[in-house]
């Protein structure tokens, strides 16, 4: 009897389970065991016969100037991405919940650019950087747009980062409204009975109450500026010169490029410590500032 | 009051205008998808000088959009219809059997949606190229059903929590079997979270790029982010066909989203604060 109901359990466990663990094992749990294995040996494509040989592919990682550079300069652009995309989220979602006409669908309009992937997203402002704006700059006689933006290497930064923003505004957007429609109204009414004015409230009470969303809305967006690729490839390709290559596309080039699967391995992996560091540290460091209503 | 009447209006006015120049380049694509690429570099704003079409037939022909389409189609719809199914019953096995095995795969994909994709490609693509398996819609759409069950089954299993066992329980009294309570009693009760899955998995799989980029290798494969990326390193200057394409590309999401626009955002807040 007992093992008979055993027998039926692991019936239930393999009919339930059965296709989802085999998939997850198989595309997600395999390969990452492999791809933690792989970094400890000197594994290349051309290279059947090989041995294992501790850390030197992250030694490698850490003497490679151009991955350095990338990193600093992947760095710099999620230092930019996170906080103007959070910011003209936040203000779009403020006014947006304070009473507009017609509040569904502004919302509605301005997560349009999250519709779109990175590759269409990236040729959309290619053209925009490329030949509108020169187009305009000229025109207007306006030195900063004269010159397409994807020449230099410090405006094809910006290029970039305008680009990310635009979409990730939309969508935090829509985790800000949630968070503030969360904020009781009767401590609004309560304040600005007591005198306290616009700036004190948002201040001292919106901004209070609407941490989770903050911490969330960071977090998104730094884990997703960090492993942005798409987008990378089709509004820049790395240029000018290869000197705006974000980490990902690095890692993509390193391994499928230049067939170094164990090394870009190994810059992945990094690549992935330092965004959870990253990501935990400021949620961590975040909440302690939440307040309980 | 008047002062609050008028900080109304600049409001209302603020937004409005805010929001047509976050959609201008939106409408500067589809203004410049109806104009010649000499007309395009002349004057990128300016109007058209009539509406034609011929840029759409040139780039869908060019870029074989159909074909992009019709793969993109199948495997979104497969990819999706797969995790639902399969993550709705794994959440269910989670919830309702509370073996320590459960509670340890349970454990084990919630960590795997903190891991991103970059730290699974290069193993992936070693370890399926070697078995010969790249180049093939079924292989991706495996993929994809295995990269999505771990936020597919964590969704569920908290949908799954607030059902009551009790409906279930009197199924099993009529002599029901499992399999057969799930899907007739707890399946349909399930609506709203799938509505959710879906809208994410359908962005996410219809947007997609690295993988398909890795994994399919063959023309005849690409999906549409595969066959737009194609066609624009083709036809690098050929600005009237590629503003053309990028507006095809975009419109069916676009049809999808006015359709269902409630759903999108509903979803789209719960699968962020999860």
């Amino acid at each position: 009897m007992k093992n008979n109901k055993k027998l039926h359990n692991v019936g239930i466990f393999l009919f339930f389970g059965g296709p989802s663990l085999f998939a997850f094992a198989v595309v997600f749990l395999i390969p990452f065991i492999v791809g933690l294995y792989l970094t400890f040996t000197n594994w290349h494509i051309n290279n059947n016969d090989w041995s294992f040989i501790g850390f030197s592919n992250y030694v490698e990682v850490f003497r490679d100037k151009t991955f350095l550079t990338q990193l600093e300069f992947t760095i710099w652009y999620v230092i930019f991405t996170v906080l103007i995309s959070n910011f003209l989220a936040f203000f779009i979602a403020l006014v947006l919940t304070s009473g507009v006409k017609g509040e569904r669908w502004l919302r509605a309009g301005y997560f349009t650019p999250n519709l779109i992937g990175g590759i269409v997203l990236g040729y959309l402002w290619q053209s925009l950087f490329s030949r509108v704006l020169p187009f305009l700059g000229q025109k207007y006689g306006w030195a900063l747009f004269e010159t397409s933006w994807l020449t230099s290497t410090d405006k094809a930064f910006w290029a970039l980062v305008i680009a990310t923003s635009w979409q990730l505004a939309g969508y935090l957007m829509i985790i800000y409204i949630a968070g503030f429609t969360g904020v009781p109204k009767d401590i609004l009414e309560a304040a600005s009975i007591d005198g306290a004015n616009k700036s004190t409230i948002l201040r001292k009470i919106v901004l209070r109450l609407s941490i989770p969303a903050i911490v969330v809305c960071i977090f998104l967006s730094l884990s997703r500026s960090f492993l942005t690729y798409d987008l990378n490839l089709s509004l820049t390709k790395g240029g000018p010169f290869g000197s705006t290559e974000l980490a990902t596309y690095h890692i993509v080039q390193k391994a499928f490029l230049s067939n170094q699967y164990a090394i870009g391995q190994a810059e992945a992996i990094i690549l992935f410590v330092i965004v959870a560091v990253v990501a935990l540290t400021q949620s961590y460091l975040l909440k302690k500032l939440e307040v309980e209503v | 009051m008047p002062a609050r009447r008028l900080s109304a209006i600049l409001k209302n006015t603020l937004m409005y205008v805010g929001l047509i120049i976050f959609l201008l380049p939106f409408l500067l694509v589809i203004l410049n998808s109806f104009k010649t690429t000499q007309h395009f570099i002349e004057n990128p704003i300016a109007w058209p000088k009539s509406f034609s079409f011929s840029n759409y037939i040139d780039a869908f022909q060019k870029m074989n959009f159909m074909q992009g389409f019709i793969n993109s189609l199948v495997v979104t719809v497969f990819g999706v219809l797969l995790i639902i199914l399969f993550s709705a019953m794994t959440g269910y096995l989670f919830v309702r059997f509370k073996w320590k095995v459960n509670k340890v795969l349970f454990f084990i994909m919630l960590a795997a949606m903190a891991v991103p994709f970059q730290v699974i490609m290069i193993p992936l693509v070693m370890l399926y190229g070697n078995m010969g398996l790249l180049d093939s819609k079924n292989v991706l759409i495996f993929m994809y059903m295995g990269f999505g069950i771990p936020l597919g089954v964590f969704m569920f299993h908290g949908f799954i929590k607030g059902i009551s066992y009790e409906l279930e329980e009197s199924s099993f009294i009529d002599g029901c079997s499992r399999p057969r309570t799930f899907f007739q009693i707890v399946l349909p009760l399930l609506r709203p979270i799938i509505v959710t899955l879906a809208v994410l998995d359908v962005l996410w799989i219809w947007n997609d790029y690295l993988l398909p980029s890795l994994v399919l290798l063959s023309p005849a494969n690409r999906t549409l982010p595969l066959s737009t990326y194609a066609f624009f390193s083709t036809y690098t200057v050929d600005y009237g066909p590629l503003m053309a394409a990028l507006v095809m590309t975009i419109i069916p999401v676009l049809i999808l989203y006015i359709i269902l626009q409630d759903h999108v955002i509903k979803g789209i807040t719960e699968g962020a604060i999860k």
